[in-house]
């Protein structure tokens, strides 16, 4: 019982990270139809800065464990996004009116160019992150000692999730995105700045990945340029899961996925991991074919 | 302007024949790989490009084929050559059976569905399923290739084998492009719908498509395997399957000279600018978005069909 929750508890912060990295999918799918291939090293862009950031600026000895890592979130999160914008602005904008598979050929260009530019100027090989910024406790939950680490990294992201979700339900911008997404010629028509919606949500997008990544470094303690390509498949897995453009589908997908996983690692095989979490996928495609919370969409003739 | 193109056509097959007497055998390999991945991508060109569909798994089919090769080579020593039709046919079966259940996806959802496909593939390959793949170090020790009692083992002897297939497959992909089964993929690529409407079974031509896809890469996975002599999992990622999608879409997808061109730039161009060696990749990727910013079909996009004026028809009909 003990594993049980043990990895419970691990699927879930790991299952928090891939919903706020497929909830940059699955948003800019929402508006563009587009899978951001590129997204994935968004995510490890969010990752390496966070370090660069961490070793360079020294916050911990000013600001204290969360002080620092708070303010570190913040940059991260805001630097990713402008990067998100400028990605969104040179690569995509471009192709709006261009047949859908030509802005993919475009998002895996992009992420080729991300991908190199952070190996050239990081270095190929894995990087680790200081282990001395979050302390070392375990916090006694019902008798289950469960690492802090694990518990903030799953507040951050429902508190980043139930955020999101606000913001897309209650705030006009939120209704501008919403409307957006499901008919763009008629939310212009409505007065919505379509162009204006699309880069709000390449802010936001990437901004949440970004801080995915920082959280990857914190958790695990090392990082890897290829690994945007591992989360991003995995993450693009949970939208699809959850039915892609779906919001609320992107964040149980992502929980759901990082919870089969760790499950599945621990009661049926660690080699099988993730053909696990495909085979689940695939069952899931067969029975529903729009994802769990995906709309069953009427055919147009 | 049909003979401009022919003529074109035909100076490049001269180009490529006499081509390996000027270079030496490491550009031979690169023109060897390059031919590889140009069939691999024409095979993918039949799901992706005539009958459009999101298909990034197809890594999983050529290891299918490879694999099968090996298998049966190291084991049974059937030389290789016989073993082609028997591979293409193996991975036809396994996309027959994997494809069967979710063709009905669409578009994203499929996409995810066969990048599924490929990677349950590679972990079953590394995790030594039945015990046959030898789990990640792969097989060794597979034989050359015979013809006629000639054994094939020098990079330009090797070209000679795979640009010759490369030359089949052309001949009967352009075919199939132009036959009644082409037609219906179009038909349905364009709008799936009306095609169904029309009296296209939809379901069976995308299947057969995925099949025919799928039995061309595994006889593929032939020749990598007889080329390489050795084969490991990791040749088979999913990233191999993004390639080849690249180059189908990068080219001009649905035009056999386009994906070949494709893979050219995609397998080719890299070698070229070896100098370069850590930022080319970089340069790679910004060259990529700015093709499809300015080339939003591909570079060789597919000519429209052309069909005779009616009247010409009619005369042609009431022709005895």
């Amino acid at each position: 019982m003990e594993q049980f929750f043990q990895q419970l508890t691990n699927g879930l912060a790991v299952g928090g990270i891939y919903a706020l990295i497929a909830l940059g999918y699955t948003m800019v799918y929402g508006v563009l139809k587009l899978i951001n291939f590129a997204h994935g090293d968004l995510f490890t862009i969010g990752a390496y800065l966070g370090l660069t950031l961490l070793t360079t600026l020294g916050l911990a000895d000013r600001l204290g464990p969360l002080g620092a890592v708070l303010l570190l979130a913040v940059m991260v999160m805001g630097l990713v996004a402008i990067i998100g914008a400028m990605l969104e602005r040179i690569a995509y904008r471009p192709l709006r009116e261009s047949p859908r598979l030509s802005a993919v050929v475009s998002a895996l260009g992009a992420s080729i160019f991300f991908q190199n530019a952070v190996m050239l100027i990081y270095g190929a090989r894995f990087r680790v992150y200081p282990h001395d910024i979050l302390p070392k406790v375990a916090v006694n939950i019902f008798g289950l000692q469960i690492p802090l680490i694990r518990i903030l990294m799953l507040l951050t992201s429902v508190l980043l999730m139930v955020a999101l979700y606000l913001f897309i339900q209650r705030t006009k911008i939120g209704t501008a995105i919403r409307a957006a997404a499901i008919d763009q010629g008629a939310a212009r028509l409505m007065g919505i700045d379509v162009d204006k919606v699309i880069m709000i949500v390449f802010l936001i997008g990437p901004s949440l990945g970004g801080a995915a990544g920082l959280m990857v470094g914190l958790y695990y303690g090392q990082i890897n340029f290829t690994m945007g390509w591992v989360y991003g498949l995995k993450a693009f897995t949970a939208a699809i899961l959850g039915g892609i453009g779906n919001i609320p589908g992107a964040m149980v997908g992502g929980i759901l996925l990082g919870v089969i996983e760790a499950l599945g690692a621990a009661y049926i095989s660690i080699a099988w991991k993730d053909a696990i979490a495909f085979c689940v996928l695939i069952l899931i495609l067969i029975v529903r074919p729009t994802g769990l919370l995906g709309e069953r969409v009427a055919e147009k003739i | 302007m049909k003979t401009r193109r022919s003529l074109i056509y035909a100076l490049i097959c001269g180009i490529l024949v006499v081509l390996p007497v000027f270079l030496n055998a490491y550009w031979v390999d690169v023109l060897n790989n390059v031919g590889l991945y140009a069939i691999l991508a024409l095979s993918l060109n039949v799901i992706l490009g005539y009958a459009g569909m999101f298909h990034m798994g197809h890594a999983a089919f050529y290891a299918i084929g490879a694999y099968t090769t090996a298998i049966l080579n190291t084991t049974y020593h059937i030389p290789v050559l016989w073993l082609m039709p028997l591979s293409g046919l193996v991975a036809g079966f396994f996309a027959l059976i994997v494809a069967r259940p979710i063709i009905h996806l669409r578009g994203d959802y499929l996409l995810i569905v066969t990048i599924g496909m490929v990677e349950i593939v590679r972990i079953a390959l590394i995790n030594n399923v039945f015990g046959i793949t030898g789990g990640a170090n792969g097989i060794f020790g597979i034989a050359r290739p015979e013809l006629f009692g000639f054994r094939i083992r020098q990079p330009h002897e090797f070209f000679y084998l795979i640009w010759a297939f490369m030359a089949v497959t052309i001949y009967l992909f352009h075919r199939l492009e132009n036959s009644r089964f082409g037609r219906a993929l179009t038909y349905l690529r364009e709008d799936d719908v009306a095609a169904e409407g029309s009296g296209v079974n939809t379901a069976h031509y995308k299947l057969a498509a995925f099949v025919i896809g799928a039995f061309w890469a595994g006889m593929v996975g032939t020749l990598y395997a007889a080329k390489m002599t050795i084969i490991a999992p990791e040749s088979f990622n999913f990233w191999e399957s993004v390639v080849l999608f690249m180059i189908v879409l990068l080219g001009g997808s649905g035009s056999i000279p386009g994906v070949i061109l494709g893979a050219f730039l995609v397998v080719g161009l890299p070698e070229i600018f070896r100098e370069f060696a850590t930022a080319r990749m970089m340069i790679f990727g910004a060259a990529m978005v700015a093709m499809m910013i300015f080339r939003t079909e591909g570079i060789l996009p597919p000519q429209p069909r052309k069909y005779p004026p009616v009247g010409e028809l009619l005369a042609d009909e009431a022709k005895p």
